[in-house]
């Protein structure tokens, strides 16, 4: 596939309080963002396990975007953003030494309210990976 | 009625999991008394045409151990499975690529270039590596050809049960050979040990606080180990939460963390990766600095959280 013709696909998984809804916000406001992002709904940030994102890469998502509330304290569940934030850190020096740059993954606290963030995270997040080029990763079906 | 027959191979294996049926000490009696051992390469001498001459089917059950990293395991897998009722994995290398999967995490050419070029204790002055086949004045000589990713057991054959462990305990040895003797064997698939995490039964889980506060990670040797705190409160790596139990807890016992030698439990797929959801929940820090901090002082992420599963990992081996 050639640069020019490459759109990255990116998982993004959002909290239902917050960051779906300034999805939502983005969507029904009418701001565009590119349409190379596919949200995943979730409960909180907290609930996406590392092996959701992993798994995200495994099938050949050229990046792995994760929004949740704001911290410290705006967390439905008090402290899932915290736990995505630990996760975070840690997936960032795992990552390399599994041969994934760390640029493809992406982690961002957006608010119900912050619809014009969710837009400006989305493109500059799509154009980041634009640049950075498809996943090394050959999808491979079963075992 | 004829008894049984058996057969034990080993692939990439460091002769622990022999050690283990050895291990089995008198009840090894038991064992021969009920079933006639057909091959097992490591203790007696059958060839591999004595394997060829076999029936299809002949084997009632064929224990493998060890990954399966080079074209001659292949060869030698495909051909037991042929002559076997069933095939069960030996052992954490059989069953998830185990220690020689850890080479997942580099190359092929790497990893020959730093066991007989660059290694502290070599002297190689010819450059000498192995090659498939290598002309001599008595003939061109062959040797088996790595793979370029060492596998775990059923990424190369169908496999019918899993005994975990490295290396595995003699009780669900013995408890697998009854199992298949007296036709009780749960649904094809099955890994013969509990579904349950060894931090379910283990007597330190309750002196583990709610949230963990620690500034950094140590490894075993760099602290005096307290023999009755959970591991993860003295900041010590410990597999405990994402690794099945079974194992008798001997390395807890023994005062040492859990490496994770058996495995996820069932409804896990990728041990590193749940080990991470599982870090991520437990401790206290919460500025970006102080997490910082405390990850960088983890050794070697990756081969310590798939340190016995990286061939059944989602990626199976590092991105090249």
């Amino acid at each position: 596939m050639s640069d020019k013709t490459f759109e990255p696909r990116i998982v993004a998984f959002l909290c239902n309080w917050c960051s779906y809804t300034g999805a939502d916000l983005a969507g029904t406001s009418r701001m565009k963002y590119p349409a190379n992002v596919r949200t995943i709904r979730v409960m909180c940030s907290g609930r996406v396990d590392a092996q959701f994102i992993m798994k995200a890469f495994a099938e050949g998502a050229d990046a792995v975007l994760v929004a949740g509330c704001h911290t410290p304290s705006d967390c439905h569940y008090q402290e899932g953003n915290f736990k995505a934030l630990r996760r975070y850190h840690l997936l960032k020096k795992v990552l390399p030494q599994l041969g994934i740059e760390p640029e493809r993954f992406r982690l961002e606290w957006v608010s119900a309210a912050e619809g014009d963030k969710f837009q400006r995270v989305c493109t500059e997040f799509t154009e980041q990976v634009r640049k950075l080029g498809p996943s090394r990763i050959q999808i491979r079906k079963g075992a | 009625m004829a008894k049984p027959k058996i057969a034990f191979y080993w692939c990439a294996s460091c002769g622990g999991c022999e050690e283990a049926v050895v291990d089995l000490a008198e009840t090894v009696l038991k064992v021969v008394e009920a079933v006639d051992i057909v091959f097992w390469p490591c203790a007696m001498d059958f060839k591999k045409t004595d394997v060829e001459a076999m029936p299809d089917g002949s084997i009632a059950a064929t224990f493998i151990n060890g990954a399966v990293n080079s074209d001659e395991q292949e060869e030698m897998v495909h051909m037991l499975r042929k002559k076997s009722q069933l095939v069960i994995a030996f052992g954490a290398c059989s069953h998830l690529g185990g220690i020689p999967a850890l080479a997942n995490l580099t190359t092929k050419d790497a990893l020959v270039r730093s066991s007989y070029l660059e290694g502290p204790t070599n002297v190689n002055p010819n450059k000498t590596v192995p090659l498939a086949k290598s002309p001599t004045k008595d003939g061109e000589l062959h040797l088996p050809v790595l793979k370029d990713y060492a596998l775990a057991l059923d990424q190369v054959t169908d496999v019918d049960y899993y005994i975990p462990g490295c290396t595995v305990p003699v009780k669900l040895i013995v408890d697998a050979v009854m199992a298949i003797l007296e036709g009780k064997l749960p649904p094809k698939g099955s890994v013969l040990a509990p579904n349950r995490t060894n931090c379910d039964t283990c007597d330190r889980n309750k002196t583990k606080p709610e949230k963990i506060s620690i500034s950094k990670f140590y490894r075993p040797y760099e602290i005096e180990l307290d023999e009755e705190k959970c591991f993860m409160a003295q900041g010590v790596i410990c597999m405990g939460p994402v690794t099945r139990g079974g194992c008798d807890e001997r390395c807890i016992k023994g005062n040492m963390p859990c490496r994770g030698c058996f495995g996820p439990v069932n409804q896990v797929e990728d041990q590193g990766m749940k080990f991470i959801s599982a870090l991520g929940s437990i401790f206290e820090a919460k500025e970006d600095e102080d997490i910082e901090k405390l990850v960088a002082s983890i050794q070697d992420p990756a081969g310590t959280f798939y340190r016995f599963s990286m061939a059944k990992s989602y990626l199976k081996h590092k991105v090249e």
